[in-house]
Formats: structure tokens, sequence, C-alpha cells
């Protein structure tokens, strides 16, 4: 059996949103996970110094296996040379320039047979968001970047005041109605949200609790159900991407018409159905959503849709 | 210290004070005096050289923005559309209908050794053979067996055969992308836009990144190239100049057959702006007289005719969504205060005016933090630049380095889809930029089209479109003034006017030998002033022997 596709989470959002923040949140929550970090230059030092083991080249090693290479305008380059130049990788965190359009980077990753795009992830300065969606060069790039989003993650909710925080969700409600909106401090989103869960449909991992900041278990929940054999998935996966049911995140291991295995993954209203892998056991599928949105009943009313 | 003085037919000086001379007496590679052979009498004993008796002398051309590796492309297959001089002075006929391209193609197919070798071509430029693309079928008629790839002319677009696209994963249905359009059974059609596309395939039909980053015979081929267009001192205007490319290029220019002065500026990319300052200075403390180093380059947005330029308001005449940008005001500002700060000189790529604008406003904002009053910034293309932004260019103690060229061979293409007739007359506007008092250069961007300053003259003086029309009557400037343009202009901007760029007591001896004079050829023949050669820091190169 051939190699799964990579998934790649591609982060964007305009300078100073916290991208590399939420980079190093992610690295160190990573728990095992090895990730490969492709940014767009190393220029503002974009790694805690503390997670940095060492240097060759272009490539950081970093703890936990994980590594970071910079890409400067050669993506395709650097993501071509990956699988050879580092092995035994999980996910790929694309970090875009930005003013890059994550869109665009999104499209050239379905170029690439190795890769899976898995999300894009846009974040955004809740103090700055609206003033730069009006500015004289920028307002166009900055919509375009939010309406590539799955996720929007709105940053620095604890430095903003109550007036740039609302202007700012108001343009982000505009510019990406499809997106999932995550109000964050620090770029602190729990690596489960942001790049899916490892291992379900085990229970969420504890990285649903953030150190240091009001406790992520108490900001998000999670639910798993059971999902009998049998399924239509694309018919399934269309169902849970409602936004009424409050899904930010699930994966599931599930079973198909023919008994076939299947990983599917959501993140917003974006879905992928990948192979399971062989020693897979099908039937059961794990949701993430903010406390108090996740409607646990709906997500199970739209399985029982699925068996009449 | 022997001291050689040169007879010639005319020499044109670009010094105001003696515009012409009949002689010009060298020394130790630099120029003793121009004037006649009594007023050089007085350096003392000198040998009379008269093999130039019959050429006409001008200050050495200098290419304000070109890059060496139009030395590499000479390595594929010339495909474009007009007929293109190689560095070894055989001219490849430009190829006039799609067919023609084939049938070039086949030749060189049938050249090549076993179906591992990829046909490479370049400067194919579809525009000119009606609405119909290229397609991977089209290629596929030259070997279905072989990878073929050909580069656009604008270096944006590649095409290439359904082989090609088979090794690189993309024969398959589902693509969505962009950059690689599909056809009617869902396959791409291999036509390939942007660097992501590109990069992909480009490996497999001969496009090697590592080739085209360090690449000795190109530099060499490069420089008889500017022998042969009269060049003494040339850019090579975007390199990351990793420390190994540095190393070949000190050794390359230094040998003492090497005719060019190279000045090379470290693009500005994978770094911050501070990081690239130090960088270029440390570079600068590198440079040799035939390898200047220490300034950068920076890009503001992309290109015209790939739409990914920035326009102001109104945008695109064919509704295209506007352009991306290539840094954020707030890193350009960065850059340029940096560099006010160290001296170290920056060209800034900008195409649309809207990226124009921004840069005069990273400019203006950094010239507070950082007051400078001779850094000579230069904004090259800049060529939808209006009137009201040459004034500012002026204010602000900018340079432009406009691109006459373009408007020749994509003039008419500007004029019915990217800006319209109104914009289009005003691009590269030459005689607003003189008249507003910014210091000129013009330019080839070769290997984007032909290396040639005196077609690039030609090309200001003109301004004649692929299509004989005539695209803005008023932004024409005289011959004078071009000619000034192609050797003081460029070299001001390069912070080298005080070395180069006219014949007079002082200066390197840097001339371009001429069969013909352009001050007396008219101006529509001024592209076809023959080249003999050139002087270069008092060595003579004929074009014969490159």
């Amino acid at each position: 059996m051939s190699r799964l596709p990579l998934p790649v989470t591609v982060i964007g959002g305009y300078l100073g949103a916290g991208k590399t923040t939420l980079v190093n949140h992610l690295l160190r929550q990573a728990a095992g996970r090895r990730l490969a970090v492709l940014v767009n230059d190393f220029g503002a030092l974009p790694i805690d110094a503390a997670l940095i083991e060492g240097r060759d080249g272009e490539v950081l090693s970093l703890a936990g296996g994980c590594v970071c290479c910079s890409y400067g305008s050669d993506l395709v380059g650097a993501l071509l040379d990956l699988p050879s130049r580092v092995l035994g990788i999980d996910h790929v965190l694309l970090e875009t320039s930005g003013v890059a359009l994550p869109g665009a980077v999104a499209a050239t990753l379905s170029l690439l047979a190795g890769y899976r795009l898995d999300a894009v992830v846009v974040l955004a300065d809740a103090e700055t968001t609206a003033t730069r969606a009006t500015d004289l060069y920028m307002a166009d790039t900055i919509v375009r970047q939010f309406a590539a989003a799955d996720l929007v993650l709105l940053n620095k909710i604890d430095l903003a005041s109550a007036a740039a925080l609302d202007a700012a969700r108001r343009t982000i409600a505009e510019a990406a109605p499809r997106a999932r909106i995550v109000e964050v401090a620090r770029s602190a989103a729990p690596i489960d949200v942001v790049l899916g869960m490892a291992r379900a449909p085990a229970a969420p991992s504890v990285a649903l609790s953030t150190p240091g900041h009001v406790d992520a278990a108490t900001l998000y929940d999670w639910l798993r159900v059971e999902v009998p054999p049998g399924e239509d998935l694309a018919g399934l996966a269309e169902r849970l991407v409602d936004p009424t049911l409050g899904i930010l995140r699930a994966k599931g291991l599930l079973a198909d018409r023919t008994g076939r295995p299947h990983a599917l993954h959501i993140v917003g209203a974006r879905w992928h159905l990948d192979d399971a892998p062989a020693d897979a056991r099908p039937g059961d599928l794990v949701a993430i959503g903010l406390r108090g949105r996740l409607d646990a009943a709906a997500v199970r009313r739209s399985l029982v849709k699925a068996s009449t | 210290m022997t001291t050689t003085i040169y007879r010639a037919r005319r020499i044109l000086t670009m010094n105001p004070a003696r515009p012409e001379a009949t002689h010009v007496a060298v020394r130790d590679g630099r120029i003793l005096g121009a004037g006649t052979a009594e007023e050089l009498a007085g350096w003392g004993a000198a040998t009379l050289d008269e093999r130039f008796a019959d050429k006409v002398l001008m200050p050495g051309l200098v290419e304000g923005h070109s890059h060496a590796s139009e030395g590499t492309f000479w390595r594929y297959v010339y495909l474009g559309r007009f007929d293109r001089m190689d560095p070894e002075g055989k001219v490849w006929p430009g190829a006039d209908s799609i067919d023609a391209v084939i049938a070039g193609m086949k030749r060189a197919e049938a050249t090549l050794g076993g179906l591992d070798t990829p046909l490479t071509g370049w400067g194919l430029d579809p525009i000119y053979y009606g609405e119909r693309r290229v397609t991977r079928r089209d290629f596929d008629a030259v070997s279905s067996a072989r990878a073929i790839g050909v580069m656009h002319a604008s270096g944006h677009i590649l095409n290439v055969n359904s082989r090609a696209l088979e090794l690189a994963g993309l024969l398959r249905p589902g693509i969505n992308h962009p950059g690689v359009p599909l056809g009617a059974d869902g396959l791409p059609t291999g036509e390939l836009k942007g660097p992501d596309a590109m990069t992909l395939v480009g490996h497999h039909v001969g496009f090697d990144r590592e080739v085209l980053a360090n690449d000795e015979p190109g530099l060499r081929r490069f420089a008889r190239l500017c022998v042969r267009k009269g060049v003494t001192t040339a850019t090579d205007l975007a390199n990351l100049l990793p420390q190994d490319a540095v190393a070949m290029m000190l050794r390359v220019t230094g040998e003492s057959t090497f005719p060019v002065r190279i000045v090379s500026l470290r693009r500005f990319q994978a770094m911050s702006p501070q990081e690239v300052v130090e960088r270029a200075v440390e570079l600068r403390r590198q440079s040799s007289d035939r390898l200047r180093l220490g300034a950068v380059k920076a890009f503001a947005d992309g290109s015209i005719q790939g739409f990914s330029a920035r326009l102001r308001w109104p945008g695109y005449y064919n509704g295209a969504p506007n352009g991306l940008w290539y840094t954020p005001p707030e890193v350009l500002r960065e850059v340029y205060r940096h560099a006010l700060e160290h001296d170290v000189l920056v060209h800034t790529h900008t195409n649309g005016d809207e990226a124009t604008e921004m840069a005069l406003d990273c400019l203006e904002a950094a010239l507070k933090a950082a007051p400078s009053r001779d850094h000579r910034f230069t904004l090259q293309h800049c060529q939808l630049a209006d009137a009201a932004q040459f004034r500012r260019m002026a204010r602000l103690g900018m340079c432009v380095n406009l691109f006459p060229n373009h408007h020749f061979y994509w003039g008419d293409q500007h004029y019915a889809t990217t800006v319209g007739p109104e914009r289009a007359e005003r691009m590269n506007a030459c005689a607003t930029a003189l008249a507003s008092g910014v210091p000129l250069a013009i330019h080839s961007d070769a290997p984007v089209t032909p290396l040639g300053p005196l077609f690039t003259a030609w090309c200001a003086v003109n301004r004649r479109t692929a299509s004989g029309r005539t695209l803005g009557t008023h932004e024409r400037i005289s011959v004078a003034d071009a000619l000034r343009t192609i050797t003081l202009g460029a070299a001001y901007t390069l912070k080298l006017d005080g070395e180069v760029g006219s014949i007079e007591c002082g200066k390197r001896a840097d001339f371009a030998v001429l069969n013909d004079d352009p001050l007396a050829i008219g101006a529509e023949n001024l592209k076809d002033v023959g080249i003999w050669g050139t002087v270069q820091g008092g060595r003579v190169f004929a074009a014969g022997d490159a």
C-alpha cells in the first residue's frame, strides 16, 4: 500500500497576526507528533530558541523529532525535497508570508501527489483587523486571505478593545462566511483543533488544556459517537459540516458500504476521506467544538438520518 | 607606463564640455583625455592605435537591468518570434507561426541522444500567433516519448508535452489550480502558469534550479553577448549570491580576458530586512573592479501581462482581479531604513502604479527616519507610473529604470487587454521622467527581452510596438537623450557615474566600438547600428573574437 499523502495545514494571516506564535505553540504541544514546519524565511527567528536542537543549512532540527525549513520563493521545491530530507514526518505546517494568499498556496498543494491540504488556518489580530481591512494597499489582500480560511483564529482578544474586537468579528464574518471562528489570546489554540486529532477516535489529547491560560477544557467541548458500518460516508460528511452542529474539528474511522475502513477528517466546512490505517477498527467519530456551541443532539441526529 | 591613443572617426563623449573628439588617450586602463591629437600630445610618449580609425566610439554601454541567466538560457533551444543573436554571434531566426516553432523543435529533437534527455526551449510567445493556445498535443507531435518543455518569453509560463506532465504526476484528472488550465478531457492542457506549477515540471524538462543558480559557463556566455552589444558594465539584478556563487563570479570576472564589469544585486528574499542589509555590507567588502556587490534588489509586485502587478483603481482593463504583493509595506520600509542607515543601494521592482505608490510611501517614511542626501534608490520597470508619481520620485531623490523593450514586445497586449489604450500610451514614460528631473535608465531585463542597449534606445526613441503602432507619441525621447540614458543614465543609478558612462579624463577606458554613427544613422535605424566590439578597462574585445 502506498503511503498516505502527508496532511498540510496552511497557516496564513497578515504580519503580526500571530502565525509564528501559533507555530511555536503547536510545536510545544506536539507530544510525539513529528511536525515539519515550512517558513517563508528564517529572518525573524521564527522558532523559540528553547525548541531548537541544531541547524544544518536550511533545516533546523527541533525537539521531539520536528524540523523547520525555510522555502524562500521556492515553495514547490521545498515540498518536493522535504520527504527525502526529513524522514518520518506526520504533518506539515506551512507558514505563509504575510502578503501571501493562502488559497493560492492551498491550490498549489493540489498539484503535489505526496500531500493533501488538511486546512487553511488564518490568524487575525483583533486589534488591527478592521483597520487593515480598509488599508489603502492591503485591504483586498486581507479580505482574500480570510476568504480562503477554513478556520480563523481571532487572536489577541486579551489586548483588543471591545470596539476593535467587535469590528474584527464583523470584518471576518463578512469576508469569510464559511469559516469557523475561534477567539484566542497569544495564538493559544489547541493542537487538536488546529491540526486535528492524532489518534482519534480516542479522547482528544490533553492539549485541549492550555497551560498558562484560561483552561482550554472550559472553552471547548467534545463528544464521541458510534457510527455503524454501511454508511454513505460522503453524505455523512456533508451533514456533519453543517455549521449549526458547531463542529470545529472531527475525525472518524468509519466503514463504508463495502465494509472498507476510511478515515474521515473534518475541519469546519472542509472534509476529506483517506484510506484508514491497515489495523484500524472502524466505528467511532470524535468531534470537537466550542463549549456551548457543539450541539451533541444535532450531531447524533445527523447520524440517525444516515441510516434511514 | 604605456599610453595608447586611439584615433576614431568620431568619439561621442557624453561630456558636455567637449561632446565630440577624434582621439582618446588611455593609460592603465583609464582615460587620460579625449580631444584632438595635439591636445593629447602633452601627456607624453604614446602609441597611436589606428584600428578604430573608421569606427565611432561611445562610452561603454551600461545595461542597468539584466540577468546573467541570459547566458544560461542559450544552452536551450531558442524558439522566439523574433530573430535573436546568441553569444557566439549566430542569429537564430524568429518563428512566425506555431508550425514554425514546432519545426524548430523537431530539428532540435533530431540532434538529441537518449530519450532521458529532455528537449528544452525558451522564448516562446504565442500571443503573436493569434488566439490559439499551445497545448501538449502540439509538442507531442515533436516527441511523445521525450519530456519537452518550452519557457515563454515572459518567463511566467511554461508549455510542456504529455510526457513531461506524466513525469511530474500531473497527467491526471481532478487538478484544480489556476495555473494549470484543463482541456475538454479534464486533463492539463500542458500550459503551466506561475512559479509553482512551473517548478513542479521544470526539473523534468531541463530547467534545473541548481544550474540556474550558479552557472559558470552561463556567466562567460553572458559576457560574450555583452561584447557583441557594446556593453562594458552589466547588471545581474536579482541574484541570491550564496558564497559559492560569489567565489565563482569573483574568479571568473577576475580573469584577465573577462570583458565586462558585472554589478550583481542581492535579491531580498528569505532574510529579514536587517539581515539583507548586513549581507549587502558584507558583499560590498568583497567587490572587485569587475564584480561590484553590495546593493539590494527588492520586489513589490508581479508583472502586468501576468496580471500579478498591483494596479491602482480602476485596475485591469479586462477586469482581472488585482495582482499580488511580494513584499508588504512594513517590510519594504524597514529594508529602506536599514539600507539608508548603511549606505546600501536598493533597487525595487514595481510594475503596477499601486506598487510604485507603495514604494514611494515607504521611501518617504524611511527618509524621515534615516535622512540621506544621495541614496539613488531606483524603481525598476515602474512601467505604469503617472506624471504625479514621477514628480514624487524627483522630490524623494529617486531614480527610475524604465522598460521600453517591453513596450515593443507587449505594448499591443497592454493596449488591448491589460491596461487599455489610455494607460498603455503612458507606460514607460521616458519623456515625463526626464521632464520631471528623475534620473533615467532604460533596460532589456534580459533574458526576458534581448540584451542590447542600442535596441532599447531605439524602443525609447520610437515607441513602436510589434504590430507597428506608435504607442504614446508624446513619451518619445531624442536620440541624444537615449544615448545618454544607456551610458551615464544607467551608470548613475548604480552609483558608477563617477567611474564610467562618459569618455573623459580619469574615467575607466570603457568604450562601445561602433561601425555606424548613432547620431547620423537616423532615429528609425538606431537599432541597426553595427557593433564592432568593446574596449573595457583599456582592453580591446572584438565581437568577432568572442
